[in-house]
């Protein structure tokens, strides 16, 4: 049952990231996107990850990408008026994209000699077991990690300020 | 997984859906009425006795009108606009506890359809997700007062979703589980949370109001700048979906609080009730005072739409990041000193 469910979703997954790159309009990308989003949101919940699912539904698809959406509503691209890449581009494109493939490529082979990691709790991903692990082993990375991201927010509020602070 | 089981959660969601659409059509109804009253008027009282037939009537109206998508719209996205506000309005209701379980003869049914341990980020993440039925619908119609409106709908969403997140934190605090049972549970009798929260409960119930677009935040559907807002382009019952969206959403934030602050379907001198009305009756009343909790709250929105003009732009945006996010943070940190006071850190 939970195989066959993964599967179909992570079929689904592979369609819609496949239609974010391939659809013409920006915006519809990032609605593929936000789709995408979704089904990875199963995947957590099929892992029994409710609060990792349940914190990608809220952070991904209804903060972060309603901001990409808002940007690109504002921009308005069209088919028109984006001017046409130069070939050097595309060729560096093409090049980096094939070094992405040859490393993931890579990452999987690596991932079926090794055996496959063996939960030693199912219920790790719920929320009281998950924040035991957060601020009792893993206190230090947490806490770095969190300093990390307020000092990008704030550098990102310092450079939208114009006169000097 | 028994086929009892089935039927009964199916029941339950089909229940819960219909008490929604209909607390939703009337109301409209009564919004109508309230404001009448407020202003001195007598509201509508022509389709049968005192006007109720009037929703019905409307919805009809809603849809024998002729429906048109614009030309240059993406039609697609045009349409599904509508049906995503709809949606992600009613599947708000999933994790709300509407009652203690009923025992029928051997078999307990639990009046919420499910219990998941983070039901509260559940309701979080559908009020966040909201705002894509008015994004989607506002692009598509490719009308520039139509964008402005989306545009202004994901900001203001975004911003008062902060102040929200962080007065839930301070609520949690005090309650310790995210589950939305345990949290009623945990209220009982007179213990609701409110008196433990005052501050963390106007924090929640503002950005209540801010998310579902209601007076004095409806800035994405201020007419007086742009016609009709998100809906311009819309016409029949795409544009009644858009409408009816807003006011299930009412319907369930008027739930989320009576739930998460007034102690949902708990009331002083329940136990005694429950002794003397058995399993079935006495869950009943919890139940009917859990309503007349929403209909206070359904009230409290109207009245306030019809009292408070609506905010301009910059100070809805200075009121969400320079008063209530501090506040709401300052909420927290007394909140957890006192709770490590009393606990004896």
């Amino acid at each position: 049952m939970t195989t066959s469910i993964f599967y179909f979703v992570a079929t689904l997954s592979i369609i819609f990231s496949l239609m974010v790159i391939f659809a013409k309009n920006p915006v519809h990308s990032v609605l593929y996107l936000i789709v995408t989003f979704f089904t990875f949101t199963v995947h957590y919940i099929l892992l029994n990850a409710q609060f990792l699912a349940v914190v990608n539904f809220i952070v991904y698809m209804g903060a972060i990408m309603v901001l990409f959406l808002f940007v690109l509503m504002l921009l308005n691209l069209n088919k028109d008026n984006e001017p046409l890449k130069s070939t050097l581009i595309k060729v560096v494109g093409v090049i980096a994209g094939c070094c992405l493939l040859v490393t993931l490529a890579g990452a999987l082979k690596a991932t079926a000699i090794s055996d496959p990691v063996v939960l030693r709790n199912p219920n790790l991903g719920l929320v009281k077991n998950l924040g035991k692990e957060l601020f009792g082993p893993f206190m230090l990375p947490f806490e770095l990690c969190s300093i990390l991201l307020l000092s990008a927010m704030v550098g990102a509020i310092l450079l939208t300020k114009k006169e000097k602070v | 997984m028994d086929i009892a089981f089935v039927i009964e959660k199916f029941v339950l969601v089909a229940i819960i859906f219909g008490i929604s659409l209909v607390i939703a059509m009337y109301s409209t109804y009564a919004e109508r009425k309230v404001a009448a009253f407020l202003q001195d008027r007598l509201g509508p009282d022509r389709a049968g006795p005192f006007g109720i037939l009037q929703p019905l009537a409307d919805g009809l109206k809603m849809f024998m009108k002729e429906e048109i998508i614009p030309t240059n719209a993406s039609k697609w996205l045009f349409m599904i606009g509508p049906g995503l506000a709809m949606l992600t309005a009613c599947i708000g209701t999933a994790v709300i506890p509407w009652g203690s379980a009923i025992t029928i003869g051997d078999r307990v049914i639990p009046l919420q359809v499910t219990d998941i341990n983070v039901g509260i980020l559940y309701i979080f993440g559908v009020v966040s997700l909201g705002v894509y039925g008015v994004m989607i619908g506002g692009w598509a119609s490719n009308n520039k007062y139509s964008l402005l409106s989306a545009i202004r709908a994901a900001s203001q969403n975004i911003s008062y979703e902060i102040a929200m997140g962080l007065s839930i934190i301070a609520l949690l605090l005090v309650t310790g589980s995210m589950s939305l049972k345990e949290i009623v549970e945990g209220q009982h009798g007179w213990h609701w949370n409110v008196l433990y929260q005052p501050v963390g409960f106007i924090l929640f119930m503002v950005c209540a109001f801010a998310e579902t677009n209601r007076a004095p935040f409806d800035l994405p559907e201020c007419e007086t700048e742009l016609i009709g807002g998100y809906h311009t382009e819309y016409s029949s019952m795409k544009l009644g979906f858009y409408l009816f969206a807003e006011y299930i959403n009412m319907f369930v934030s008027a739930a989320v609080m009576a739930t998460l602050y007034f102690g949902g379907y708990n009331y002083p001198g329940m136990d005694w009730v429950l002794a003397n009305t058995g399993a079935v009756i006495g869950p009943l009343i919890g139940v009917g005072v859990f309503f007349i909790k929403i209909f206070a709250f359904i009230f409290f929105f109207m009245w306030v739409r019809w009292t408070i003009p609506r905010f301009r732009y910059d100070q809805l945006m200075h009121l969400g990041w320079k008063v209530l996010i501090p506040l709401a943070i300052a909420n927290i940190v007394v909140t957890s000193v006192v709770i490590a006071v009393i606990e004896g850190f």
